[in-house]
């Protein structure tokens, strides 16, 4: 996020939420903007297929059909430039490449974005208008903009709404995706991806590259690493050889699981660490108990960049062991033979005796935790990244008086029709989410007594016309089918979805899953599967 | 603008609009309550904040009346103590004698208040309600209504930090009871669960079903966390006991979410201490006797073995791996759930132990 949660809750004229279920998955956020809605009438936007239950607070809402989110936003922008509702003076002096926009835009007349979006052309100049009226506007969404094989186009065209309406850098205001898991945040922020190092320092950097090999005393590869999307099937391709896998479920969570389980057991050698028997823990060739958030000490990073503390308040079961520990073992047995060698660095050591140690190397090599260290956030410190010193008191929002690369830059985004549409054979459209009382695959949340009691196997949101045709009446069984995969789960008649779409989640395993349904379609930059569109079938069992 | 009055004798400034126990408590000076609290509105209920007001016909309730330009208080005049000591005999003539094995004994308001105000639980009481003592089945929220004060904190929380609007007053006078929706159970009543209700209960009428018996509330040890769910990062205090987590509370210190948590974060953690934990390490039995994998179930089955043969024996196939494939046959994946500390160690794994940059996590799914 841009921005924080508070400023935006408190600041913000208008929220536009956009592919975001945020009093299910974000609800502590949800709730204050329902806080905000009605003690303070802040208005309220929310695009969305589902009727979700945040859109009974919605001053607008739009039904847009599932991935026509660039239709949609630029059908919006468009509609602002017609009238002159852009923020003049922002485009003049923070941003560049305004006219070509205006010559994309050109391409999509709001009768044009109607028919394709199936929003009414009335309700879009009603939006736009609720827009420019309404400043700052804060832009929110979640994996309902991401997991689409636009992904990337859809965020980069939220992007340039908010600076056409010179939203940005400003309290209130801002693009802010609302991350899913509690530490997804630090989990990229600390090079748990295969382009960067910790702080994004690309690893096709030169001297990004020099500083970790001498920090870590160890010749390192220039070359961009695959992505979990490209490392599975490399699996059966021969090219992946073994896995070492932390605390991740991909038979639960990753699309078209049938696929994974063949590509896991097509593996040579799988080390998995983790709390729980997952459904993955089934293609382990070894399988460490590691530990659960409430036996180690160490930090999080949540959604707007605040690093917290996590602190350990019980032993963990029989043997298992915090998961630092176990990496750091591992590392020193494996460096203590073998071909490769590493020399004596700065920090080429793996003799940690705590987290606040290694705490102190990641502020020591990464520029945006440069200030970070445990002692501070025990001081009750609140700190938001980038935090440049051991003084600076942190940043709560980005980009204000500018952007980070100097002048933001608009890139005109073009609509792509969804890699699987419905067609006669498979007429329904899948989107898959999750639900407010589980969490992704449920290792956790089915472990979880009281949540289980409420909601014990998977749903399937069915519309009632949908039931009718389909003769669902007394027994709500039904089959859904994909080209993939088949589940079998109980129907949930109701509104919430339109006529023509079905939502299931990936909470329970088996044949309730529907990431059986889901197609490994990526996107082409961020390698994000969509999982918000596929073509079903769907029958009354 | 600033107003200044006297409170006990002593001239307090305070900013014009605020009320006399705002002005009191920011000059340090006690006054008790209980329905109200400082993070809700204020309704005025209970009558247990009433000071005398010079001038004034009658006592008043200092969270409600607001202070005025050489306005004149007595926050311990006798009436006024008077009027605290009736409303508590009022209170506990209506309320079980049951502390001995309430969940909330030791850090329950009605008790400090009785406490203090010197009142006995009355030996012979009047007309008591005997309601039906955990009338919902709710898996988190235990209601008992013979303990509700008719504070009515839990339906403003619900109301104005939750909005969601589950809890309400049936009825006036003795007949009045806290009701969820149209007195439905509460998850009929739209209900999220969030337990915020419990948070601001000041007795024991609101309590978590799944700390019932566990261990009293003041009897735990807390641990500050951050919750395991979702990215909105809501810190809460781990209730241990026992080496157990018994329960979860919020803290008004949390720096995001204040008192409110939701339903995950207050009442999913008991997967800490399931049956289900991995508890030792484990390796297929073809790594320990040599051999290949895949020559069948007995060499295939999973062994428990102590940590050194484990890491040991994983070390020994990556490193084979690796110096025999190359080191970008390996992919690491590191963990969304797991530290910032965690996560930096295994992406030093993956590039300085391993050589490669193969590493990711579900960020995308
Ligand atoms: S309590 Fe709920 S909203 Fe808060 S971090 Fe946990 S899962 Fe997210
Ligand atoms: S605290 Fe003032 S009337 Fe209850």
């Amino acid at each position: 996020m841009t921005n924080s949660m508070d400023d935006i809750a408190r600041d913000a004229a208008a929220f536009f939420i956009i592919g975001s279920n945020t009093t299910e998955q974000h609800p502590v956020f949800g709730a204050m903007l329902r806080r905000a809605v009605s003690q303070r009438g802040a208005k309220l936007v929310v695009a969305d297929p589902r009727t979700i239950d945040i859109a009974e607070f919605a001053t607008l809402h739009l039904r847009h059909k599932p991935g026509t989110d660039i239709l949609l936003i630029n059908g919006l922008m468009r509609i602002i430039l017609d009238k002159g509702w852009e923020d003049k003076a922002f485009i003049a002096e923070r941003t560049e490449g305004f006219e070509e926009l205006g010559t994309l835009l050109k391409q999509y007349p709001p009768d044009k974005v109607a028919a394709g979006t199936g929003v009414p052309a009335e309700l879009l100049y009603e939006t736009a208008e609720l827009l420019a009226t309404s400043r700052p506007a804060a832009v929110m969404w979640a994996m309902g903009i991401t997991q689409h094989i636009v992904g990337v186009r859809n965020v980069m065209d939220l992007a340039n709404l908010q600076m056409l309406l010179g939203n940005m850098g400003v309290a209130g205001g801002g693009v802010n995706p609302l991350r899913g898991q509690n530490n997804v945040q630090g989990a990229c922020d600390l090079g748990g991806l295969p382009d960067v190092y910790p702080g994004y320092q690309k690893v096709t950097n030169e001297e990004a590259r020099k500083k970790f090999e001498s920090a870590w005393g160890a010749a390192l590869p220039g070359n961009i690493g695959s992505t979990v999307t490209e490392m599975m099937p490399g699996c059966l391709e021969g090219k992946t050889k073994a896995l070492y896998i932390l605390g991740e479920d991909p038979v639960m969570s990753d699309p078209d699981s049938n696929h994974i389980a063949a590509c896991l057991k097509a593996c040579e050698f799988v080390l998995l660490q983790e709390i729980f028997p997952s459904e993955t823990a089934s293609y382990a060739d070894v399988l460490l108990p590691g530990a659960c958030f409430a036996e180690k000490t160490g930090t999080t990073t949540n959604t707007e960049r605040r690093i917290q503390m996590v602190r350990k308040a019980v032993e963990p079961p029989g043997e298992a062991r915090e998961d630092w520990r176990i990496t750091a073992g591992l590392a020193g047995r494996i460096l203590a033979g073998g071909k490769r060698s590493v020399a004596a660095g700065k920090h080429s050591n793996w003799d940690y005796t705590d987290t606040a140690g290694i705490m102190a190397e990641i502020a020591d090599l990464t520029p945006s935790y440069a200030g970070v260290s445990h002692e501070r956030l025990e001081r009750g410190e609140r700190l938001q990244w980038p935090v440049k010193d051991a003084t600076h008191p942190g940043t709560p929002i980005l980009h204000v008086g500018r952007f980070t690369r100097g002048k933001g830059k608009f890139v005109p985004v073009e609509h792509v029709p969804p890699a699987e549409l419905p067609d006669d054979e498979y007429p329904f459209l899948l989107s898959t989410g999750r639900v407010l009382y589980h969490w992704h695959g449920g290792e956790m949340t089915r472990r979880a007594r009281g949540l289980l009691e409420v909601y014990n196997q998977s749903l399937v949101e069915v519309n009632p016309d949908d039931a009718v045709k389909l003769g669902l009446n007394g027994n709500k069984r039904v089959r859904i089918t994909s080209r993939r995969g088949r589940i079998e789960a109980t129907a949930w008649v109701t509104d919430r979805v339109p006529p023509g779409m079905v939502f299931a989640n990936f909470h329970f395993p088996g044949d309730q899953n529907a990431n059986v349904l889901t197609i490994a379609a990526l996107d082409p930059v961020s390698k994000i599967p969509e999982y918000k569109i596929c073509a079903v079938k769907v029958e009354a069992v | 603008m600033e107003v200044t009055l006297t409170i006990n004798d002593r001239k307090v400034v305070a900013p014009e609009g605020s009320t006399i126990l705002e002005a009191a408590r920011a000059a340090g000076i006690r006054i008790p309550t209980l329905c109200h609290h400082p993070d809700l509105s204020n309704v005025g209920a209970c009558r247990l904040c009433v000071v005398t007001v010079e001038k004034a016909r009658s006592l008043q309730t200092a969270c409600t009346t607001p202070v005025f330009e050489g306005m004149v208080v007595h926050t311990e005049s006798e009436d006024a103590r008077a009027t605290r000591r009736f409303v508590l005999e009022m209170l506990l003539s209506d309320h079980p004698n049951d502390c001995m094995k309430c969940e909330v004994n030791g850090n329950c308001e009605l008790q400090d208040l009785a406490y203090e105000y010197d009142v006995p639980f009355p030996e012979t009481g009047g007309k008591r309600h005997e309601y039906d003592s955990d009338p919902d089945a709710n898996p988190f929220v235990a209601v008992d209504r013979n303990k509700c004060v008719l504070c009515g904190r839990c339906i403003r929380a619900c109301a104005e930090i939750q909005v969601r609007n589950v809890w309400s007053f049936a009825s006036r006078g003795f007949q009045s009871k806290l009701v969820a929706g149209a007195d439905q159970p509460m998850l009929s009543a739209r209900c999220e669960s969030c337990g915020l209700c419990i948070a601001y209960c000041p007795v024991g009428a609101l309590y978590d079903r799944l700390s019932l018996k566990k261990a009293r509330a003041n009897k735990v040890r807390k641990v500050r966390t951050t919750c395991p769910y979702c990215g909105v990062g809501c810190n809460m205090d781990l209730n241990v006991s026992d080496g157990r987590i018994v329960r979860v509370t919020s803290t008004p210190e949390a720096p995001v979410n204040g008192m409110a948590l939701c339903v995950k974060g207050r009442f999913g953690y008991d997967f800490v201490h399931h049956a289900d934990r991995l508890k030792k390490p484990q390796v297929r039995r073809y790594l320990i006797e040599g051999g290949e994998k895949g020559r069948g179930e007995a060499w295939d089955e999973m062994v428990e073995v102590g940590w050194d043969a484990a890491l040991d024996i994983s070390a020994r196939r990556l490193r084979e791996i690796r110096d025999a494939h190359g080191p970008d046959s390996i992919g690491v994946l590191t963990s969304a759930k797991c530290l910032n500390e965690e996560n930096y160690l295994m992406n030093k794994f993956a590039r300085q132990v391993i050589g490669t940059n193969n590493i990711d996590h579900c960020a995308r799914l």
